[in-house]
């Protein structure tokens, strides 16, 4: 399975969430499977795509806030995700170049651990977007790092019910490593400007 | 008015909520009075360049959104500033403790002290030199309203003889 096809699965599941996507071809590939205003693709800054979802999901985790709310009692009795406005999940497509390239946030992440927060690592051992020159991830395990950080969720996508984990109530952020293989799909450039990308994203998300 | 109280007063009065951080002796009070107020989340991160890739999501998310440290950090954040936060036109206060300036113990500061306003003017990015602490309160209250109106994030840069 190649990155494009990993994509197309999990975008079979995604609903109301909101997902923030990597630079290059994970992008292109994002937009062309299912364009939607409340997909962020990152045109820049590589490295930081799970830093902004991790931004967003702490500003959005109820769970981390000391206002026990109306929602937290009305979930109660449910096992079920509240995907009401405001509430999605927050799903960053990640790359390993980019994970290594930034490789604290993995720290960062764990120490915050919002409840509502997935980051899926897409592991083809190479720079995609450049000429799929190797990355050293090929000769480590990033599924491991993210245990050894403390990671109690972390999952190889492969071995999981993605739609399962995406539907259930969390209790951790969670790390998913998806292995695929090398080769970009013949996506088209994104023929969004970055402020209609931001400002639909940001309407969508309100 | 303490120097690190103004700091903290102008934040306050800025309505800034989300704070990230890497230390610097010199914020170090600030960041102890910070992590006492309930109002604001504050993110410590483990490199500058990370935190304010957490602060573009925080913004995402409704928040106003700060990051205090050192000016060696700027060095951190040069290309997420550029095609992250001039690309999409975001909004932060950079409140910099400016190392290398006149006073400084330290030779391994000199260098990036010197070169943080050049950078800046570089990429040109708004920044303000406060002297004293009512003049730090003041610029500090603004600077989020200022950082909206512009589109773009506005540096404090506090040297040494601030404090």
């Amino acid at each position: 399975m190649k990155r494009f096809d990993a994509i197309k699965d999990i975008m079979g599941y995604i609903k109301e969430e909101i997902v923030v996507c990597n630079i290059g071809f994970p992008s292109r590939e994002l937009y062309q499977i299912k364009d939607r205003a409340k997909n962020f693709y990152m045109l820049g800054s590589m490295g930081l795509a799970s830093s902004i979802g991790l931004g967003l999901a702490i500003s959005k985790d109820n769970s981390n806030n000391n206002k026990d709310n109306i929602n937290n009692i009305n979930n109660l009795n449910s096992d079920k995700v509240d995907s009401n406005k405001g509430n999605e999940k927050i799903i960053v497509f990640d790359g390993d170049g980019s994970v290594l390239m930034n490789m604290g946030s993995l720290v960062t992440i764990f120490n915050q651990n919002p409840k509502n927060f997935i980051l899926i690592v897409f592991d083809n051992g190479c720079y995609g977007s450049t000429g799929n020159q190797c990355t050293y991830a090929q000769n480590i395990d990033l599924l491991e790092i993210a245990k050894s950080i403390g990671f109690e969720n972390c999952y190889n996508y492969v071995e999981i019910n993605f739609e399962d984990i995406l539907n259930k109530k969390q209790e951790n952020s969670i790390f998913i490593h998806c292995k695929i293989l090398p080769g970009n799909a013949d996506s088209p450039i994104i023929d969004l400007n970055p402020d209609e990308i931001k400002n639909r994203f940001l309407k969508a998300i309100k | 008015m303490d120097s690190s109280e103004a700091v903290y007063k102008g934040l306050k009065s800025a309505g800034i909520d989300f704070i990230v951080s890497v230390p610097c002796v010199n914020l170090g009070k600030i960041l102890e009075i910070i992590d006492e107020d309930k109002e604001i989340i504050h993110v410590p991160v483990t490199r500058e360049e990370e935190g304010i890739g957490i602060c573009a999501g925080a913004y995402f998310g409704g928040k106003k959104t700060a990051i205090l440290m050192q000016n060696s950090g700027l060095g951190n954040c040069v290309n997420a500033l550029g095609s992250l936060y001039q690309l999409y036109s975001l909004p932060l206060v950079m409140i910099m403790s400016h190392r290398g300036t006149e006073g400084e113990p330290i030779v391994g500061q000199v260098p990036m002290g010197k070169d943080t306003p050049k950078v800046l003017d570089a990429m040109d990015l708004k920044y303000f030199n406060p002297k004293n602490s009512d003049n730090a309160k003041e610029i500090i209250s603004n600077s989020w309203e200022t950082s909206i109106k512009e589109k773009v994030p506005i540096s404090i840069l506090l040297d040494i003889n601030y404090w």
